[in-house]
């Protein structure tokens, strides 16, 4: 349920606090009850009298009492909220914006593109997808780190690269330590699963030029560029499309967005900028 | 007094002499009275208790930097342009508060502002600031959230309209086709009339509450010369505009046109102080600021008016999206002119020449785009490709 006002924060306590990696911790908040929201939505976090950030979603909207949010400590709110602990309380606005096509997605394949922290907001959708497999042919991850270092959610992506009914690619752009497995950017991923391009949706994740090159590799492979969809992340200070901080283009991220279809931005991702 | 109701369409006549009344009436009536005053050698909008506080007799010379206060050959009220001050500081304040939350005992509780909010009435607005009004009404009343204290204070406004009796030397109304005749938006409108020794004003009401109004003051129905004198005065208005800007496709112009050298032009002049977003009527965006007490245990969150020439307003982590002066000022003409159409399904510019005025540098918005529309870039490729013969390129 979202707060009252949507101006005001509704608190909720920190249940469980988990380290990701050197930078990355995941926030698993109670909110005191079901708190439903669509895969790729995001809420405005409120620690007190530090300040508010905007953090997607990352947990399982099919199960709407737990609210989990991965943060990368990287500005002065996120790096404050990295010294929460169980029991504290953050103050939560949202959800808001739109989500991930995961309903038009079913009946045909699917493909996540992530970089970095960038499987963080894809995470709800693959949850939600594994949820719902029968509806969905093909699926695939793709995922890119910086180094071995900074791979989000291991231990799940051990799991889920066990099921028979997924597949999961990793590389890292540095491999360091003992990695064995693949080095270099995730477009080189592209080539590595069997997709039928006429009927998989792909949902990219990561940085602006990722997923920039990303869609023009997928083109490449023939996908139609109506087929794919991005998430974008710009300043926000109010989420409900008034205080003008998120615009790009004619759009604001956080009603129009965070999730695009591709098409629709194409044309500003290509200017320095906007 | 009349004892007929004023009805929309039908003009009267309130003398000079009778004008206080309006004052007195609303007074009454319960309105906190804002109108135009000078202060700090400017016309600006404040608190007016009578006729007396407004400006008579005074003009301003207006251009590009520039903005002086002169003295009028008579003593009109309404005989300047605008000044530095727009309506938007009543209806969408530079501070306000939106929460304030107590630390109690390890948990948050979080109460949400009431806002107070007094009836008020506008003396004075002109017809390009009611076309603001109108576009900030889009952006906080019809988006999927509504901004629940504009609401309260746009319900709470009385406005009394004054069409325009002289045009600045920076206005483009007529461009934007936003005046300078006020026709819609206004509880009652004015037009100021000083002819052969009489001083009068031909009022119309546009709602209920301003035809309740005018019956209460003294005033009579207008004969057809003092219509004519009315009609006169705006049309004298209309020729007299300091700008002009050719708006047609302007949208598909500037869509086109993100990557034309006239950008780099401009920012090498623009200080990015920010100035245009503060006088402009219809710029909107604002930050939150959230404060703490010395204690630690209160915090509080205040929405402030912010600018889209702040390198903070873009900052994502790693830093700006928007670092350059260039890409500032990019996105401020291109969001007023184009991708607010597509926002909202009108300009953001109202043609009220402000940000000319007010701009140090005397950065002139109608020449940037004459610029741009003189090199279109569309044009130019097509000159081009018409030059070589290749078209595939």
């Amino acid at each position: 349920m979202p707060s009252a006002h949507p101006m005001v924060p509704l608190p909720c306590s920190v249940r469980r606090i988990q380290r990701e990696t050197h930078d990355t911790f995941s926030v698993e908040l109670s909110p005191g009850h079901e708190f439903p929201f669509v895969a790729g939505q995001f809420n405005m976090l409120y620690w007190f009298g530090v300040g508010e950030v905007a953090i997607s979603i990352s947990g399982d909207p099919t199960k709407p009492g737990r609210l989990t949010h991965t943060i990368r400590s990287v500005g002065s709110v996120t790096q404050g909220l990295q010294k929460l602990k169980p029991g504290d309380v953050l103050g939560v606005r949202g959800p808001f914006g739109k989500g991930w096509p995961v309903e038009t997605a079913a009946g045909g394949d699917l493909m996540f593109v992530a970089g970095g922290v960038g499987l963080a907001p894809l995470r709800p959708a693959i949850y939600y997808v594994l949820a719902n497999r029968k509806r969905y042919g093909r699926v695939v991850l793709l995922y890119g780190a910086r180094t071995p270092a900074d791979i989000l959610y291991k231990q799940e992506l051990e799991r889920w690269r066990a099921r028979f009914d997924l597949q999961v690619h990793v590389t890292v752009d540095h491999g360091t330590g003992g990695w064995q497995g693949r080095v270099g950017v995730v477009t080189s991923l592209i080539s590595k699963p069997d997709f039928d391009p006429g009927s998989t949706t792909v949902m990219i994740c990561g940085p602006e030029v990722m997923m920039r090159f990303t869609e023009a590799e997928l083109e490449k492979r023939e996908l139609p560029p109506q087929n794919i969809y991005i998430s974008v992340e710009r300043n926000m200070k109010c989420a409900l499309g008034l205080c003008g901080h998120c615009q790009f283009g004619p759009t604001f991220i956080c009603k129009d967005g965070p999730v695009f279809p591709y098409e629709s931005l194409r044309r500003f991702l290509a200017i320095r900028e906007v | 007094m009349n004892g007929e109701p004023a009805t929309t369409g039908r003009q009267f006549v309130i003398e000079r002499e009778h004008f206080d009344q309006l004052f007195e009436l609303l007074a009454r009536k319960g309105y906190r009275v804002v109108g135009p005053r000078i202060r700090d050698g400017a016309i600006v909008y404040d608190q007016v208790n009578s006729a007396a506080d407004l400006p008579a007799g005074w003009t301003e010379e207006q251009e590009g930097g520039k903005y002086r206060l002169k003295r009028r050959e008579d003593e009109a009220l309404f005989g300047y342009a605008v000044g530095p001050h727009s309506w938007k500081k009543f209806l969408h304040p530079p501070n306000v508060r939106l929460w304030q939350a107590m630390r109690k005992e390890g948990s948050l509780e979080v109460q949400e502002e009431k806002q107070e909010v007094p009836k008020t009435a506008f003396i004075g607005a002109r017809s390009c600031e009611l076309h603001a009004i109108a576009v900030q009404d889009r952006v906080f009343m019809n988006g999927p959230y509504l901004d629940t204290s504009y609401r309260l204070r746009r319900d709470s406004v009385f406005i009394v309209a004054v069409n325009c009796g002289c045009a600045g030397g920076t206005c483009f109304c007529v461009s934007m086709n936003t005046g300078p005749k006020a026709t819609s938006g206004f509880d009652l409108v004015l037009t100021e009339a000083l002819e052969e020794g009489r001083h009068y004003f031909v009022a119309e009401s546009g709602t209920e509450t301003g035809a309740a109004v005018l019956a209460e003051l003294s005033q009579r129905p207008a004969e057809d010369r003092e219509i004519r004198s009315a009609e006169e005065v705006v049309a004298r208005t209309a020729g007299q505009m300091g700008r002009t800007m050719d708006v047609s496709d302007i949208k598909g112009l500037l869509y086109a046109n993100y990557e034309h050298p006239r950008w780099d032009n401009v920012a090498a002049r623009c200080l990015t102080c920010g100035n245009c977003t503060s006088v402009c009527p219809t710029c909107f965006c604002t930050t939150v600021e959230d404060v703490t007490d010395l204690s630690g245990q209160k915090a509080e969150r205040w929405q402030k008016w912010d600018s889209c020439f702040t390198m903070d307003f873009s900052y994502i982590h790693g830093g700006s999206v928007r670092s350059t002066p260039k890409a500032r000022y990019r996105q401020w003409m291109t969001h007023k002119l184009a991708t607010w159409i597509d926002q909202f399904g009108t300009s953001g510019c109202v043609g009220c020449g402000r940000c000319i005025t007010w701009c140090p540098v005397a950065i002139d918005i109608t020449e940037e785009v004459r610029a741009i529309r003189e090199s279109d870039f569309r044009r130019t490729k097509r000159d081009r490709h018409g030059d070589t013969g290749t078209d595939s390129g």
